[in-house]
């Protein structure tokens, strides 16, 4: 593998939150409550346990890389070819909680993205199909 | 980027299109006489078709003597397939069911 075959990008994503960092906290490790807004989780907030993030499209391998309670969450996120780090960052506010989210990873070169695409037509206008019925 | 990616779904939301497409992506360049024998529709709505694929970017045309040659540009998929754009909509839609959670959690 060459240094031109990967990449490292990120997605940033921030919001101001009218809640407690402990309560955000709860959301985010909690098995039962992140399946209520992530996906179905055996999620530990213990350093280095692996869990899998399970939806109707696939799985996620994840494994925990940092825990700081109330303050700093962060795990891998391994799936469909993308080899990332989601990190969540809960800095309080005097009207709540700031969340960050940063995830950050290596996706396969344009070129290869490209192939996998020609060869995976018939799945990658599957999800086309859900994607656009899912607009209209 | 959300108007590129509407175009471009709006344009291989149709069947017929986007098999279309998928044969000058399987087969490489074709001449639109023989995409119209194997498409099941007349000649004027197949370069209709085309026309739109090539509004979106998704089709090159190239004409030679009175025969117009049609080929793919995966170029044009690179929106769908650049992994930030897709999970930026994906962690958008989570953090967006994540309030909805706090709002619905005791203290």
């Amino acid at each position: 593998m060459t240094s031109t075959a990967t990449e490292t990008r990120s997605v940033v994503l921030e919001r101001e939150l009218p809640h407690p960092p402990e309560k955000i906290w709860r959301a985010l490790t909690q098995p039962h409550l992140i399946a209520e807004w992530l996906m179905q989780a055996d999620f530990l907030p213990v350093l280095d346990h692996r869990f899998t993030l399970r939806a109707d499209w696939g799985t996620v391998d994840c494994q925990v890389i940092t825990v700081e309670p109330n303050r700093s969450l962060a795990y891998s996120w391994v799936a469909l070819g993308l080899d990332s780090v989601v990190t969540w960052t809960l800095t309080p506010t005097n009207t709540g909680t700031h969340l960050r989210m940063e995830q950050t990873g290596f996706a396969p070169d344009q070129q290869r993205a490209y192939h996998g695409a020609q060869y995976g037509w018939p799945k990658f206008f599957d999800n086309l199909d859900r994607v656009v019925g899912g607009l209209s | 980027m959300p108007t590129t990616q509407d175009a471009l779904f709006r344009t291989l939301a149709d069947p017929t299109r986007r098999a279309l497409f998928e044969r000058l992506c399987r087969e490489g360049e074709t001449t639109v006489g023989a995409l119209t024998a194997r498409a099941g529709i007349s000649q004027p709505a197949v370069s209709k078709h085309l026309r739109l694929l090539k509004q979106a970017g998704l089709v090159q045309d190239r004409h030679e003597g009175r025969q117009t040659h049609y080929s793919a540009d995966l170029g044009a998929l690179a929106p769908l397939i650049d992994w930030t754009s897709r999970m930026k909509g994906f962690w958008q839609k989570r953090f967006d069911h994540l309030e909805d959670l706090l709002n619905r959690m005791d203290q």
